[in-house]
């Protein structure tokens, strides 16, 4: 903000005139030329102050007037909170259903592998001939109780995949929700923006080391490619490396 | 029904392709082909004898719901039996679609039985 020529010509006059009441003795009107000199500062105070709060009010009043704002923070941002539960509780479940599914079909597979290894070594000892003909009646038993249950157990396989085949549709589910909350956290961030542009042009958007250093601290929840830059472990071995030069 | 019939799967989620593609299979159906939206499905209808077209609804693109009024609008279309599965659940939006003239439609998410149930229905009244 400069200052008039007039407002430098006053000054300069006032501290001529102050030197001169100093060198003359005139304390009394040393004061009084002071106490005129400390009134500018004082006017130009108050006028930067009322010019600051002025725009102040008017920026919050504009801000608070818009309607669409005020539906973000009463309506939307409630409903994004709730849509990013249900991406939790959407992918908890299909996470659930696949691992149970993997978790029914890993013995009915091993029991497959470990009759069918059974029934190898008996079919390789029929076919050097080396079983008798109860050995051979026993496997024939073996044999249609096997097929039987291989029927059975690949049913069963059969159906489990087709659950963890379903439940994949999460990622189309929850891909829809998340990407309505981006819509609106664009909208919300071009807001704060113009926030920032209105009323505080001046202050300045200081980086407290301080709060980012606390901050680092508490859960940042998952890397998300594309967002999460910078000093991240990526995939288990880095975490394993990591840890072993910890000492672990 | 022709189960060597040609089905055009259209999401612009390809996990959601991939599980229909693989639901269809299981029930015999392995002629199919992709596309992620409606303005990609559009030209592979209109050059492509398909017989059976499943769609998504909310797509970039052209929307599931204006590619059904847009093969409903096309003289060599308009016959084509066409599945909604979808997300969108509103009333409003299933009164839509039917208006415009889908034989089917599935919310997500859904179940094999349910799509299995939705396309034997669809082709017992296309064959009535």
């Amino acid at each position: 903000m400069a200052e008039s020529a007039v407002q430098i010509d006053d000054k300069l006059e006032l501290a001529r005139s102050l030197v001169n009441h100093l060198e003359s003795g005139d304390d009394d009107g040393a004061v009084s030329v002071i106490a005129e000199l400390a009134g500018f500062r004082d006017s130009m105070l108050f006028q930067e102050v009322g010019r600051l709060t002025r725009e102040l009010h008017d920026s919050i009043n504009g801000f608070v007037m818009d309607a669409q704002l005020a539906d973000i923070a009463q309506n939307e941002m409630p409903n994004a909170a709730e849509r990013l539960r249900y991406v939790i509780a959407t992918t908890e479940q299909a996470a659930n259903t696949t691992l149970g599914a993997v978790e029914d079909s890993l013995p009915l597979a091993d029991s497959l592998r470990s009759d069918a290894r059974h029934l190898g070594d008996q079919w390789a000892k029929f076919k050097s001939r080396q079983l008798t003909v109860d050995d051979f009646r026993d496997l024939s038993n073996e044999l249609s109780r096997f097929l039987d249950v291989t029927q059975a157990n690949t049913d069963e396989l059969h159906q489990k995949l087709s659950e963890v085949l379903l439940a994949q549709g999460y990622q189309d589910i929850t891909g829809q929700i998340i990407r309505k909350v981006i819509d609106l956290v664009n909208d919300v961030e071009s807001k704060l923006v113009e926030l920032i542009r209105l009323s505080g042009h001046r202050a300045k958007l200081t980086d407290k080391a301080g709060d980012k250093a606390a901050k680092d601290i508490e859960a940042q929840g998952p890397a998300v490619p594309g967002v999460d830059k910078g000093d991240m472990v990526n995939g288990q071995d880095d975490v394993d490396d990591l840890l072993s030069s910890l000492g672990f | 029904m022709n189960k060597n019939m040609k089905i055009l799967i259209v999401d612009d989620f390809s996990t959601m392709r991939r599980i229909i593609k693989n639901l269809l299979r299981d029930l015999g159906f392995t002629n199919t082909q992709e596309a992620d939206d409606g303005l990609t499905a559009l030209p592979l209808l209109q050059s492509g004898n398909f017989e059976f077209l499943i769609t998504d609804w909310n797509m970039p693109g052209m929307q599931g719901i204006d590619l059904l009024k847009a093969v409903r609008a096309d003289d060599k279309l308009k016959g084509l039996p066409v599945l909604m599965v979808t997300a969108e659940s509103k009333r409003d939006q299933i009164v839509e679609a039917a208006q415009a003239g889908v034989n089917g439609y599935v919310v997500k998410p859904f179940t094999a039985g349910t799509l299995e149930e939705k396309i034997n229905k669809i082709f017992e009244r296309v064959a009535a």
